[in-house]
């Protein structure tokens, strides 16, 4: 047992910021840097005639304008689509838009001024001639035929189709079924609103060649490989350094690669400046890539004893007006894979057509995919139980996957790790009071209110992912992790890690995972991350990978460096290396049985520099690089109960006791994994009862400011209840699972599970999110209540 | 163009020259470097901006600097004393009250307003008073037990 894992230490990032230090993009300043602006289109969609920057241009303190038709003669390449399912049909995408826009907020040209408020005034000076075309919107309806195409070379705005299943077995299921349960779900668009805008800067040294780019990016590894081997081929991969400072939340908005991070070292080296550009939140409205917008019709099979036998999904997913950097993932590969939740389901088929529309990019948002398959499954779940006349906790037990039958495959090609689904839904259950609730609704019914109890219980993938797997999937990459560690002569230790932290906490966990492999003082651990000259390789930071992936890098890099502190050891102590116990507590090596005859950790790392007397063949120094690609994804689990009380009059929804469990295998730090299961769960309810990025017909973001785009806010929140079971992962040596997206996954299905529930009467069997106050209000009011 | 401004900002005297339009929010950032008060929005939602003026909490991003002339300004910068962490800060880190860090300065200046009009704020209050504050990462919760625990340790110290 080590000191550190599995303890609520306190995280060590935090002093910086609580004190105003954070090291943000924004706060960035360079001798002589100037501001750049990016002229955003207000047409959803139009052919760009002429433009003309001369007023512009000579403004005073403008340094230089430039339009797409610049950057593409400048040599830089399109935006690239680095998943692709087979026969994806991509669609062009410039950094800055040559001939046409396709989305309210395309870039269209970038100014360069000595100041951020001169670049934006000089904006408007720019005059484009627009020729405003008809626009296209809605997941499904945009492939309709004689809709306006995004693109002209992509028929009926389809990008792509993509399905996994058994559709024998899912067909028999339904042949057989005695219950059918069938719900189309619009699963909304959502903007994630980082609270950090994204923000980019470059630097370029004109004397060796080389270009720094900063940039509010949740992998700085993969920005640099798309800008060397794609979009910026003029910066080789080496002479190209991306930095990803602290990076003010991400929630998957921040692992694409974005026009801007082309634009400005582009930019930096015409104008042979430092460049810095920052978002407005207006532009990131209209600019960040956006998450879900499934337009999904579902059916469930069930029998008459209350077995799932069957579930048929044909979806929808609006893309947007180009291909985000993985948008064809979500879903598809990442949607589909999880349809069997936590019930055994033999027949499930799944189908997927990536649509266009004149609309923001769509790609990964927290959870991206798993939380548009866990919420239809557990909506009809939900719907099948209230058919059957079956509470809805016992119609969930009677399908989960019992614990003895893991590893578990799904007939959607994911292999479980681990689960013991009962006692997480036992746990829940007893700690919401689940009978006593049900009494309370009851109670609540006689008195003429209307409170409702929802449950869910959900499984998510994570900790992406085996290379050759997501290769074989279409991923461009490899989605191991890197890390080293260096042990410094004087026994202090740095820690070196691919994965990036934008909140999560990783200097602080990663540092208990090393302080105890090697037994030193955490103190004495550094963690270093989002610097590509500092650490070499990284595949960065999304799909709740951190710890089960990077995590597991650090392992092996410190297995090896305790490898070699015991040859030293065994070799200054004159011992064999077989008689030698390394002391996890404090990092000592001894003979066995004789504790006096040891080395401490610091005298072992002096003489590793030193080089006075090693074994022979042994090199000078004491650090070690280490990959780390898994074996399996890790399958983390939830149950939520929730209690929600609907006011008659005004439509509005108070959720009165949120509790939950989650599973995600052993912890760390039980403090940051409480903190992501929390956030994650009021993220979710966001989707659930506020959040909608709307778009009217004529593709104008109608909800494109944080005074239309309804976020939580801290008074619609009771103190959440979480709590956790723990079923250690069998793929990696910690035991963990991920942990980032699970709330954001459950609690959307458990809040609106708990409405319907107590809205049953009005003969409500589901509600599209965002549970508005007007859309329940109507409901009561057009049913007679 | 340029107007003449001077404001005491964290104790120290300051002045620069600014126009008319030059937001508070700027000139602390750019003119005076004191970056750690954030940008979150551009609609004054978001409360990340958030300072104190005059004893007041007040977003910065919403005020033109101009308006601030004369003024006391506190940033989160200025609200340790000798190194020595204000209640808040140690709460918010006690607490895990923050997670990527942006919404922080603003959220513990306004929670420094907050317990100024109400030293003694029930869990209602507090949610009601960082209503003007939007955090995507914690859900609220740990920052509101920071505030009731940053409550009592001030009341404490009194």
């Amino acid at each position: 047992m080590g000191n550190y894992i599995g303890k609520s230490e306190k995280r060590v990032e935090d002093p910086r910021f609580i004190q105003g230090k954070g090291n943000y993009v924004a706060n960035l300043s360079m001798p002589d840097m100037a501001h750049v602006a990016v002229l955003r289109s207000p047409h959803a969609h139009a052919n760009i005639k002429s433009i003309n920057t001369d007023a512009a241009k000579a403004m005073e303190g403008v340094i230089d304008v430039f339009v797409g038709q610049d950057l593409i003669d400048g040599g830089v390449g399109q935006m690239p689509v680095i998943w692709q399912v087979p026969e994806n049909k991509i669609p062009v995408r410039w950094p800055l838009t040559p001939d046409k826009v396709r989305h309210v907020g395309d870039s269209v040209a970038a100014v360069v001024a000595e100041d951020a408020y001169i670049a934006r005034d000089a904006l408007d000076l720019i005059e484009v001639d627009y020729e405003v075309l008809s626009a296209t919107t809605g997941a499904e309806a945009t492939t309709e035929d004689g809709k306006p195409l995004v693109h002209d070379e992509i028929e009926n705005n389809i990008t792509f189709k993509w399905g996994l299943g058994d559709k024998e077995a899912c067909d028999k299921a339904f042949e057989k079924a005695d219950h059918v349960i069938e719900v189309d779900i619009a699963n909304q668009r959502l903007i994630a609103n980082a609270m950090e805008p994204r923000a980019c800067a470059a630097q370029w040294t004109a004397s060796t060649e080389e270009m720094t780019v900063w940039t509010t990016s949740q992998n700085p590894h993969i920005i640099r490989f798309g800008l060397s081997a794609v979009t910026l081929p003029e910066i080789p991969e080496h002479k190209l350094r991306v930095i990803s400072p602290d990076v003010g939340g991400g929630f998957g908005s921040k692992i694409f690669h974005y026009p801007e991070e082309v634009i400005l070292p582009w930019v930096a080296k015409r104008v042979n400046r430092p460049v810095k550009w920052v978002a407005t939140r207006s532009e990131s409205f209209i600019t960040d890539s956006q998450g879900r917008d499934h337009v999904q019709h579902c059916k469930m099979a069930v029998t008459k004893d209350g077995i799932i036998t069957g579930l048929h999904v044909e979806l929808y997913a609006d893309m947007g007006a180009y291909l985000s950097s993985i948008a064809p993932l979500i879903p598809t590969v990442i949607c589909i894979t999880l349809f069997s939740g936590l019930y055994k389901i033999p027949g499930i088929w799944g189908h997927t057509t990536g649509t266009l529309t004149n609309t923001v990019p769509v790609d990964a948002y927290r959870g991206a995919g798993r939380p548009e398959a866990s919420f239809l499954v557990e909506r009809l779940v939900d719907m099948a139980a209230r058919e059957l006349g079956m509470d809805p906790v016992k119609f969930r037990r009677k399908n989960f996957i019992p614990k003895d039958e893991f590893p578990y495959q799904t007939p959607v090609a994911f292999l479980y790790d681990s689960g013991d689904y009962h006692a997480m839904m036992d746990k829940a259950e007893e700690n919401a009071g689940y009978s006593d609730m049900r009494k309370a609704q009851e109670n609540a019914k006689k008195e003429g209110r209307l409170v409702g109890v929802g449950v869910s219980g959900c499984v998510e993938a994570s900790g992406y992912g085996p290379a050759a797997t997501v290769g074989a999937l279409g991923f461009y990459g490899g989605m191991w992790e890197h890390g080293s560690i260096r042990v410094h002569p004087t026994g202090r230790v740095t820690v070196f890690s691919g994965s990036h932290s934008h909140g999560q906490g990783h200097e602080t966990t990663f540092a208990q995972i090393v302080a105890d492999k090697l037994g030193v003082d955490m103190a004495d651990v550094d963690v270093v991350h989002g610097d590509t000259d500092l650490v070499t390789q990284g595949m960065g930071t999304y799909g709740s990978r951190s710890v089960a992936v990077g995590g597991e890098a650090l392992v092996n890099a410190a297995t090896e460096i305790r490898k070699k502190l015991v040859e030293l050891a065994a070799h200054l102590l004159e011992a064999s290396v077989d008689d030698m116990i390394y002391d996890d507590e404090n990092g000592k090596v001894h003979v066995k049985g004789v504790e006096d005859k040891a080395k401490t950790f610091g005298e072992l790392a002096f003489a590793a520099y030193s080089g006075h007397s090693l074994p022979e063949g042994m090199d000078p120094g004491l650090e070690h690089s280490a990959y780390y690609n898994p074996g399996n994804f890790t399958f983390p689990c939830s149950a939520h109960i929730v209690q929600v009380e609907v006011d008659k009059d005004t439509g509005e929804i108070e959720i009165q006791r949120y509790v939950a469990i989650e599973d995600c295998g052993n912890v760390i730090n039980p403090m940051v994994v409480e903190g992501q299961i929390i956030g994650g769960i009021v993220q979710g309810v966001g989707q659930a009862l506020y959040e909608h990025g709307i778009y009217d017909e004529y593709g104008q973001l109608v909800t494109g400011s944080m005074l239309d785009y309804a976020m939580p806010r801290a008074d619609n929140l009771p103190m959440i209840e979480s709590d956790r079971t723990e079923t250690p992962s069998p793929s990696n040596s910690l035991g963990v699972k991920g942990v980032g997206e699970m709330g954001s996954i459950s609690s959307p299905p458990a809040v609106v599970n708990a409405v319907v529930d107590a809205l049953a009467d009005y003969g409500v069997k589901h509600i599209d999110m965002p549970l508005t106050s007007e859309k329940i209000w109507n409901i009561i009011n057009s049913n007679g209540g | 163009m340029g107007h003449s401004i001077s404001m005491t900002v964290n104790g120290k005297a300051c002045d620069g020259e600014v126009e008319a339009r030059t937001l508070l929010v700027d000139f602390l950032r750019d003119h005076l470097r004191l970056t750690g008060t954030n940008v979150g929005c551009d609609t004054s939602q978001c409360g990340s901006c958030t300072i104190m003026m005059n004893g007041k909490s007040v977003k910065s991003c919403t005020t033109l600097a101009v308006q601030a002339d004369g003024s006391d300004v506190t940033t989160i910068e200025g609200l340790a004393t000798n190194g020595d962490l204000h209640p808040l800060q140690q709460a918010f880190w006690d607490e895990h009250g923050l997670q990527c860090g942006f919404c922080t300065p603003g959220m513990i200046m306004a929670s420094v307003g907050i317990l100024q009009d109400n030293p003694n704020p029930s869990e209602d209050e507090i949610r009601h008073s960082l209503e003007g504050n939007i955090c995507r990462c914690t859900g609220y919760q740990n920052i509101v037990k920071a505030v009731q625990s940053a409550s009592k340790s001030m009341k404490g110290a009194a």
